[in-house]
């Protein structure tokens, strides 16, 4: 609960965003404070995974600077990824592990503790109570989204940068997703993120970002 | 009661950088030992791989012992070799590399970990046979002893080593000719040092000299090769 409480914010200051020799966003800037969903729009290719592996630190920017609490994250390094939970389009699993040994792992990157309980219970509100002990391999494309997406139940960072975290979820999944980030950023999160579907969402700023305009 | 769990924020507690390390170490061995086709298949290589060359070569004793440390050693390397673009592959298709890059604890000690595991998959088993092909080749206790030694340190040196030759062609196409050409010219040292000292012993000196010269390189290895590798998965990922 500690780093809901406190203060934090994102700052991407004249982001320029190049992927080989194409222009893909240039002077960029934003800042999110706790509270805000940035929603980022754009037709395939504008940039908006290049843009969320920016803020990860993955990639670098061409040019400008990312800030968590007005340090640039390179600097940062590995105190900044205690703040971050990046769920990108790779799902970040392995298949031969069931899935509580892979958010067994997750959580232990980020330096959480697994309580067993808690992430049975997770899975189990997901609609996962049944694949529990399969190699994640058994699962469909929509169970082992769940799987990846259940660490955000089980993880306490402030700042969600999330890469069309709908695919592949049915109505119902989609709506537990949406109403956790709703309750996540109402308690004070900061979330980052791209769909390709029409969402409005219930948050205490909310705001949208077209790449391609 | 489904409502609460939606939204409560649950109560976590974190972890120390020894507890995650020993679940990357741990998550490698188990992923590695749910699928042992992987290992087991670099284990029969060398065995076999080695066998061969007695077969080929003639029932002359003298001859066989004198050939057997470059033999096992070179056998030992191509098994070591042979693994090596696995290393961080499965991690990079599916997602992992991207997270393990991104967890709080240094990128530096989390590739030496990796490099572990590879080691205690591939290598260690190895270390173990080694010394009962040894007899095959009609080599003396002291200079199995030495070949047991002499593998156990040089091993892990190849891992080290290979791990950056792993980490510089991730994502790139063929990578299993490539990796060989970067990397075995880096492991000529280890394998002058590793063969140099059992063939000291054979002649009856001391393998402690060959021996030193390979905790040397091994030295080096532990501290530049994790750096190294680390920063060339920077630069795949981007």
């Amino acid at each position: 609960m500690g780093f809901l409480a406190s203060n934090h914010v994102l700052t991407a200051d004249n982001l320029v965003g190049v992927r080989g020799e194409r222009l893909l966003f240039e002077k960029l800037s934003f800042e999110l404070t706790n509270g805000t969903v940035l929603y980022l729009q754009g037709a395939n290719g504008t940039g908006k995974t290049t843009l969320l592996r920016t803020i990860c630190g993955l990639s670098r920017p061409y040019k400008g600077s990312v800030s968590w609490n007005s340090e640039n994250i390179d600097g940062l390094a590995e105190e900044y990824y205690r703040h971050v939970l990046y769920i990108g389009h790779l799902p970040g699993i392995k298949e031969d592990l069931t899935a509580l040994e892979n958010l067994q792992f997750s959580l232990a990157l980020t330096g959480t503790q697994f309580n067993f309980s808690q992430a049975t219970k997770v899975l189990e509100t997901l609609g996962l109570a049944k694949g529990l002990n399969l190699p994640t391999r058994m699962l469909s494309q929509g169970q082992k989204r769940r799987v990846v997406l259940a660490r955000l139940w089980l993880q306490d960072l402030p700042l969600w940068v999330l890469d069309e975290p709908f695919t592949a979820l049915d109505a119902n999944a989609t709506n537990m997703l949406k109403q956790k980030i709703e309750a996540f950023a109402n308690a004070g999160g900061i979330v980052v993120m791209t769909t390709h579907q029409e969402v409005t969402m219930n948050v205490p700023k909310f705001e949208q970002l077209r790449l391609d305009a | 009661m489904v409502e609460t769990i939606l939204v409560k924020v649950l109560d976590v507690k974190q972890l120390g950088t020894f507890s995650v390390l020993y679940r990357i170490l741990a998550r490698d061995i188990k992923v590695a030992l749910r699928r042992q086709s992987d290992v087991t298949a670099v284990f029969f290589f060398f065995i076999i791989a080695a066998s061969l060359f007695p077969l080929g070569s003639g029932a002359d004793p003298k001859l066989l012992s004198a050939m057997a440390p470059s033999v096992l050693w070179v056998t030992a390397l191509l098994s070591c070799m042979l693994s090596l673009s696995r290393m961080y592959a499965s991690d990079h298709a599916d997602g992992t590399l991207e997270q393990i890059m991104m967890s709080n604890q240094p990128t530096v000690l989390i590739v030496l970990m990796k490099i572990l595991a590879h080691w205690v998959l591939s290598s260690l088993p190895l270390v173990f046979v080694a010394p009962l092909i040894g007899i095959q080749f009609n080599l003396g206790s002291a200079e199995l002893q030495t070949l047991a030694v002499s593998l156990l340190m040089g091993t892990l040196a190849l891992s080290l080593i290979g791990s950056i030759g792993a980490a510089l062609t991730l994502g790139i196409r063929g990578t299993g000719v490539l990796i060989a050409i970067l990397v075995l010219p880096l492991y000529i040292p280890v394998l002058v040092f590793g063969a140099g000292a059992v063939n000291a012993v054979s002649i009856g000196m001391s393998p402690n000299g060959a021996l030193s010269l390979l905790g040397a390189v091994l030295a080096m290895a532990i501290v530049f090769a994790p750096l190294a590798s680390a920063a060339a998965l920077k630069i795949a990922l981007e």
